[in-house]
């Protein structure tokens, strides 16, 4: 093909958005670090260089293992559910039966609504005297204290994010089992093996690239939770339920120490980071064609 | 034969108690909502449908709370991140896709490592430089339209979608109109915009859905309450009415009906399963 645009016309298109980017992501990025080794604390107006006391101070901090700690419990719990479930779900729906869609749609509800909607719905059914109490006392056991109790509440909180996330993943799997050659459920029907056996051996071989994305696509974001936080108990009681991002902005911008504060982000950044990387060159290389 | 319809009916019963679950939350809002002051909202054993049936709650969450404010706030918001999106994403893609330059090796990888930065981590500086920029709701509101509006002007998800979409047009369509006269902006407005309209559909779509739930990045920087978008206001419907689960239930599904509409009428676009992967996370 003839080269029909002129030296700088590329350039052109890119400076828009570059322009942006630049100022929006590359600058913070970069300033994140910088950040990370001033002194807010005793002034705003005035940072003061404190070299890596930052970071000792962080690694000193007892809140900081609590929040880290708090913050791969939401990995583990809400991961592998997220990851499995709503496969479970898209092989069930996958099915020459009535109503998919409206049971699509009915699932897919909670990703669409605004989190902080699906937060207070939940702050409700978690009253003391909510429904869920109801249910539980009336099969005879205590009251929970879903979101005043340390023991429970950031539970309460993850069973939100998954509830929320359910709908996402399971139209991811949906799209992944539309590949999944028909032949060999057939084949498997004749030999008479049963549901278990049947997706065991054929489907989740064949899409165990989209149950590793959604593996790295949920653990992401679980590490990015703050509005169900924020909306639901402020990272109470106790720092139960306070996780990175809801650390960070509390010390950003409640305590106004935006050093120390940069310096947890520093942290955020490297473990998402190291996610996205293998996320990106492990398993959306078609997508972004390199 | 017996064995099917047993199959069938447990998938059904699955799916219906799954698909009860999703919804279960927001059908007990709803009941509180319409249930009258002589009514025990921690009535037990729990009742669904409300005894003294009332709207009272949403007439008088409506007059306390400016929705409308709330809502044309947040459809500017959205309005503008999804405008800028198509235009720097579109703009940004064409030359990924369809042009050789210097460094354009690594304005790809640069643009992809963006992916990877998320935006909790770089929201302090980002806070400062909006600050910097005036771009906040105490300068005036126009300035506080465009910080919410700018962090999110464009994404890699976005640059990368069109990018692909360009790839996927044949190379007889741009030379055609170079012969017949186009100079490179009339061969990427008139020639390749028209025939990349599905994807910006998608990007606009996604983009709406992602800018109208965003809630971190406008707690931060509003300051104003007449500057508040609709998940701000309806957080704060906590506050304002403390205990009052009546009127926060009203409020809360009140703000939910624009993008309900909005998901029911583009549903096919959500869960198709054609664009997976689409929402940001």
């Amino acid at each position: 093909m003839f080269k029909y645009y002129g030296k700088y016309a590329p350039y052109l298109f890119l400076l828009p958005a570059g322009v942006v980017l630049l100022i929006f992501f590359f600058i913070p990025f970069f300033q994140t670090f910088g950040l990370s080794f001033f002194d807010y604390s005793s002034s705003i107006y005035n940072p003061q260089f404190i070299g890596w006391q930052n970071y000792t101070k962080l690694f000193h901090s007892a809140i900081f293992y609590k929040v880290l700690w708090n913050t791969f419990i939401y990995l583990f719990v809400a991961v592998p559910i997220l990851a499995i479930f709503p496969l479970f779900l898209a092989i069930l729906i996958n099915q020459k039966i009535r109503g998919v869609t409206l049971y699509k749609i009915l699932i897919y509800l909670p990703v669409i609504v605004s989190i902080v909607v699906a937060a207070i719905a939940f702050k409700w059914l978690y009253a003391d005297q909510g429904i869920l109490n109801y249910i539980v006392t009336s099969l005879g056991f205590k009251p929970i204290g879903w979101l005043t109790d340390p023991k429970y509440a950031l539970y309460s909180v993850i069973i939100v994010t998954i509830w929320k996330g359910i709908g996402y993943y399971m139209i991811i799997y949906l799209a992944a089992l539309m590949s999944v050659p028909k032949e060999l459920y057939e084949a498997c029907d004749i030999d008479g093996a049963n549901f278990l056996t049947k997706h065991l051996t054929v489907t989740v071989p064949h899409i165990m690239p989209t149950i590793a994305l959604v593996t790295t696509i949920s653990a992401i974001s679980a590490m990015k939770v703050f509005a169900e936080i924020y909306v639901m108990t402020k990272g109470g009681p106790l720092n139960s339920s306070k996780t990175i991002v809801y650390y960070i902005y509390e010390r950003a911008f409640e305590n106004l120490d935006l050093g120390f504060a940069s310096a947890m982000a520093v942290v955020l950044l490297i473990i998402v980071m190291l996610f996205s990387l293998v996320n990106i060159f492990g398993f959306e290389r078609n997508k972004y064609q390199i | 034969m017996i064995r099917k319809f047993i199959e069938k009916f447990t998938t059904h019963a699955i799916l219906i108690f799954v698909s009860l679950l999703s919804i279960f939350p927001f059908i007990w809002l709803i009941s509180t909502s319409l249930k009258g002051n002589s009514e025990n909202i921690f009535a037990y054993p729990p009742q669904i449908i409300p005894a003294d049936f009332t709207w009272a709650n949403y007439s008088g969450v409506w007059d306390k709370v400016d929705f409308i404010r709330y809502f044309v706030n947040s459809m500017v918001v959205a309005g503008g991140t999804v405008l800028l999106n198509l235009v720097l994403s579109a703009m940004a893609g064409y030359p990924l896709a369809r042009m050789e330059f210097k460094g354009k090796k690594i304005t790809f990888f640069a643009i992809l490592a963006t992916i990877m930065i998320p935006f909790q981590a770089i929201m302090l500086p980002v806070y400062l430089i909006t600050l910097k920029l005036h771009l906040v709701d105490s300068v005036n509101d126009i300035a506080g339209f465009i910080g919410l509006i700018m962090p999110f002007a464009v994404s890699a998800f976005g640059i990368f979608l069109m990018r692909q979409a360009f790839l996927g047009i044949p190379k007889e369509m741009e030379e055609a109109a170079i012969v017949d006269g186009c100079n490179v902006f009339q061969v990427f407005t008139k020639v390749l915009i028209p025939m990349v309209k599905p994807s910006l559909a998608v990007l606009a779509i996604f983009t709406f859905i992602g800018s109208w739930g965003e809630f971190l990045w406008p707690s931060i920087v509003l300051t104003k309450e007449t500057m508040y978008t609709l998940p701000v206001g309806v957080n704060n419907l906590q506050g304002m009415f403390s205990s009052n689960w009546r009127f926060i239930a009203a409020g809360s599904i009140l703000s939910t009906i624009p993008i309900l509409i909005f998901f029911l009428a583009m549903q096919r676009y959500f869960i198709s399963g054609e664009n997976e992967g689409a929402v940001k996370g």
